[in-house]
């Protein structure tokens, strides 16, 4: 048992709260208020719950929903984070329900859905949650007995004392519980103690998901609902200068149209605000279609933007970011990323003498990698509900931080936070887009504007046009090798539009004696966000593919040639900050070595890769095939350490996708700009990983520790870049270096 | 605006939209029925497939004026309760990341089940080609199409 304090002891933490015909707080209330449909119907409100923690409620009958704090979009936090009260509270999980929580961060302490974070950061005190109901359910009972509570054994939601062989519910003792101090230190279950963490458990959402019932933004309604959309600017680098709407408006079902500035002037923008047009122009009616319909008649004239500054409130406090005017092209930004090349850039670490290591080199080694843009694009497009009344702002919002909101809704929408109601709805994917929630904001203008609840929709187009992108990158490595084969300095340069793309303390740095790393970025008006692994998913690609090419260069096993670097940098580590445990990711790649019989086999065909990044570790190995000049992902093995793995059957599922995301990015993802417009509009254009391009197994392996768990949706996805490439090269005795892979593949 | 009389999941249903209506927003805005998904309105990823006479149709490439009397089947009316042997087969396999698109892949591949109901590897993913999944649960969905074939004829 590990004692954990609480942290409060306040009575008032805990509340109880009757139930009488209102329906508040039950799970899916809002979803219930959508639609009739028979499938909801089983869903009933019980009569009265005990609410223990913030997370737990309990009817009298026995019933136990647990709240998931933090907002779902795939990764299934519903299943896992619920997993960890479950567990602590010694609860029957087969009868548990699971709810959403509302946004209400101060209740929930995090809301977190991103970074990877929401499994390492629900850990301590979602058990502590947990662990805190069950001492406070065998307290209650033990008061009731008189007996104490070391005579107790609390387990499947029934507390009994076997001396007196009675058995008591939690439902039971909930509202006697619920009246108790808490509890200032409680104690967690160790981990071989533990009966449902580690077990594999299905979507809690499963059943709702193939049964077609509303989750989603996109599927709420409510009474008088309109639907918006917003129409933005054609091109990066341009604004509205102004609009007719008599025509749209003339059109059956359209209530309005009419333009809403985003955020006011002179708004200091949060880290996540991100909004690539802050003028748009808002067309309201009453079905899609026919809003759909009249924005195409909409007449709207467009305007260079200028140059322009921005108040920005960053880590380092408040700055002023400039906003370069101007029509960007995808092939200018090459020439741009070349041209910065050759220039000195930032120095972002220096270890050893790297100079001299080049000047004395038998040989040099230098290659230089780039990506392009990437878009986002969730199955399910931006939207959100809004209803603002003189009472309070409602919303549906598919977002990953609400918390992150709070002060842009505020300032705004000139909302106190008090009136804010969120609810938080399943998103249909987001992949980083749905950390930057502008769209909450258009939304709630809009409501205010034409005084009704309003569903703010972003077509397909709008979505991958009006995008927060992944930036696109340019990083060389260059490596000097000394007459005796081994690797004695590494240069790393590199940048991106409009940021940087170099990880300066990861992997290889530690292990070469001689190393730099420096860095450039060159500003933009093409707005960049959070995309699965920012940063990562493209350092990876380069240093891994760079790293394979050393490895053949010096005649050196890849495999081996990782792990002879990190034995380095777990021995004897160079410098200082390395972000990395060398004897963890040596463990992926003795994993993955292992599980793909990578040492009996000609690896003919296959490619491996391996990456830290998010507190996890990954390694691949991929096997290749080419048919009719086109590259197909056979298998992939893989191996993962994340920690203890809390839910194996979901952490497995996650894995699998992002190598699928990864094969499907690497080869075919792409945005390309002309004089600032999207090239790419809708997904006849931008090409996605499909059945075809999926390969016939993938391979999950886990490393099996006790460590605290950390996430698995991003770590994955980054090292898949690579692997593939390696094994393109080995099918073809082609290195890729630009991305697309597909077309450096088969170009002639 | 016309007035439309739809056989949908076995009963008849009344919409008065604009001919040129997309079945897909007659379904979502109009007929409440909305596990039908819109993703692309072009046809091109499959979250609005549902079933015309039987078949896999994308629905926001069927114009309301098109349908006539043909029936439509939509993932609400594929079985009274998740019950169909494709839907059992996903929730086994645990299919479904953020579960967007899911709707549209259940109804492809039940589609493909009624006309092949023992599809080779090949026939799913040619069957299945038009359905994307941005999580990427590909390998479970073939693994949940097979499972579900060999389930229901047993």
């Amino acid at each position: 048992m590990e004692n954990i304090s609480t942290n409060n002891s306040r009575r008032s933490f805990l509340k109880i709260t009757s139930l009488t015909g209102g329906g508040m707080m039950i799970g899916f209330s809002w979803l219930a208020n959508l639609i009739p449909n028979e499938a909801l119907a089983e869903i009933t409100a019980p009569k009265e719950w005990v609410e223990l923690t913030g997370f737990i409620k309990i009817t009298a009958d026995n019933d136990i929903t647990i709240f998931c704090p933090n907002p779902e979009f795939g990764t299934n936090v519903m299943t896992s984070l619920p997993m960890m009260v479950a567990e602590e509270l010694e609860a029957d999980w087969k009868k548990i329900k699971v709810e959403m929580g509302d946004y209400d961060t101060p209740r929930f302490k995090s809301q977190f859905t991103g970074g990877s974070r929401a499994m390492n950061m629900a850990w301590v005190p979602l058990r502590t949650a947990g662990a805190t109901a069950r001492m406070l359910l065998l307290q209650a009972a033990a008061n009731e007995w008189n007996v104490s509570v070391s005579e107790l054994t609390a387990s499947n939601s029934y507390v009994s004392h076997k001396a007196s062989n009675k058995t008591v519910s939690y439902g039971a003792l909930a509202a006697a519980a619920a009246k108790l101090p808490k509890p200032e230190k409680v104690s967690l279950k160790k981990i071989s103690d533990f009966t449902l963490l580690g077990t594999p458990q299905k979507n809690v959402v499963g059943k709702n998901i193939v049964s077609g019932n509303p989750l989603f933004t996109l599927d709420y309604k409510q009474e008088g609902m309109l639907i918006a959309m917003v129409i933005h600017p054609p091109a990066f680098g341009m604004k509205l200068k102004s609009f007719d709407g008599t025509a749209a408006k003339k059109m059956a079902g359209i209530q309005d149209v009419f333009e809403i500035q985003v955020y006011k002037d002179g708004y200091t923008r949060a880290g996540f605000d991100t909004r690539a047009f802050n003028n748009l122009v808002a067309v309201v009616g009453k079905t899609t279609w026919e809003v759909i319909n009249a924005r195409k008649k909409v007449l709207v004239e467009w305007e260079p933007m200028a140059t322009y500054t921005e108040s920005v409130a960053g880590r380092g406090g408040k700055k002023i970011e400039t906003i370069p005017g101007g029509l960007e092209s995808t092939d200018e930004h090459l020439a741009q990323m070349n041209e910065m090349q050759k220039k000195p850039g930032k120095i972002l670490r220096k270890d050893g003498d790297p100079e001299a290591a080049f000047a004395k080199a038998k040989k040099i080694l230098e290659r230089t990698y780039s990506a392009p843009f990437l878009s986002h694009n969730p199955m399910e497009p931006i939207s959100c509900v809004a209803h603002i009344t003189d009472e309070k702002a409602f919303f549906v919002a598919p977002i990953q931080i609400p918390e992150m909101m709070k002060q842009n809704i505020i300032a705004n929408l000139d909302i106190p936070a008090e009136k804010i109601e969120m609810k938080l709805a399943r998103m249909g994917g987001g992949f980083g887009r749905r950390a930057y929630g502008h769209y909450i904001v258009e939304a709630g203008l809009i409501s205010k504007k034409v005084k009704a609840p309003i569903k703010l929709i972003y077509t397909r187009e709008d979505d991958m046009t009006n995008g927060i992108y992944r930036p696109t990158y340019m990083v060389s490595f260059k490596a000097a090798i000394d007459e005796n084969n081994q690797v004695t300095a590494l240069h790393i340069k590199g940048g991106g539009i409009p940021e940087n793309s170099i990880h300066e303390n990861r992997f290889p740095a530690g292990a070469i004696e001689n190393y730099v790393a420096e860095g450039w970025n060159i500003p933009s008006n093409i707005t960049i966000g959070a995309f699965r692994a920012p940063r990562s998913n493209f350092i990876a690609s380069a240093e891994q593919s760079f790293l394979d090419e050393l490895a053949e260069t010096i005649g050196m096993d890849p495999i081996d040639f990782r792990i002879e670097l990190l034995q380095k940098a777990k021995t004897k580590p160079v410098g200082k900050n390395n972000e990395y445990d060398a004897a963890r990711y040596i463990g992926v790649l003795e994993l993955v070595k292992q599980k793909s019989n990578w040492s009996q086999s000609n690896n003919k065909n296959r490619g491996v890769a391996a990456y830290f990044c998010h507190s996890s570790y990954a390694a691949h190995v991929v096997e290749v095939s080419i048919k009719d000049g086109q590259p197909q992902v056979e298998n992939v093995v893989t191996a993962l350490d994340c920690g203890f793995v809390v839910n194996p059957e979901g952490a497995k599922n996650m894995v699998e996708g992002a190598v699928v995301d990864g094969i499907g990015n690497a080869l075919y993802g792409g945005m390309r700009f002309e004089k600032g417009v999207p090239m790419q509009k809708n997904l006849n254009q931008y090409r996605i990983i499909r059945h075809k391009e999926t390969p016939k197994k993938i391979d999950v392996h886990f490393v099996q520790n006790t460590i605290d768990p950390t996430g698995l949706g991003e770590p994955p996805f980054p090292p898949v870049f690579a692997a593939l490439a390696n094994a393109l090269y080995k099918a073809t005795g082609k290195r890729l270096y630009n991305q697309p892979y597909l077309k450096e593949l088969t170009k002639s | 605006m016309a007035k439309y009389k739809l056989k949908v999941n076995g009963k008849m249903m009344e919409a008065e939209v604009d001919p040129t209506t997309p079945v897909l927003w007659v379904l979502r805005d109009h007929l409440n029925l909305v596990g039908t998904k819109y993703g692309c309105g072009v046809g091109s990823c499959g979250a609005c497939t549902i079933h015309l006479n039987g078949k896999a149709m994308k629905s926001c490439q069927l114009p309301i004026a098109a349908v006539a009397a043909q029936e439509i089947t939509t993932i609400e009316g594929l079985s009274e309760s998740g019950e169909h042997p494709v839907q059992k087969a996903w929730l086994s396999l645990d299919v479904a990341q953020c579960g967007y698109c899911q709707t549209g892949q259940i109804m492809a591949a039940s589609a493909l089940l009624k006309s092949k109901p023992h599809p080779t590897d090949e026939e799913i993913e040619t069957a299945m080609n038009g359905n994307i999944c941005r999580c990427g649960t590909y390998v479970r969905i073939k693994q949940a199409i097979q499972s579900a074939a060999k389930n229901a004829h047993q």
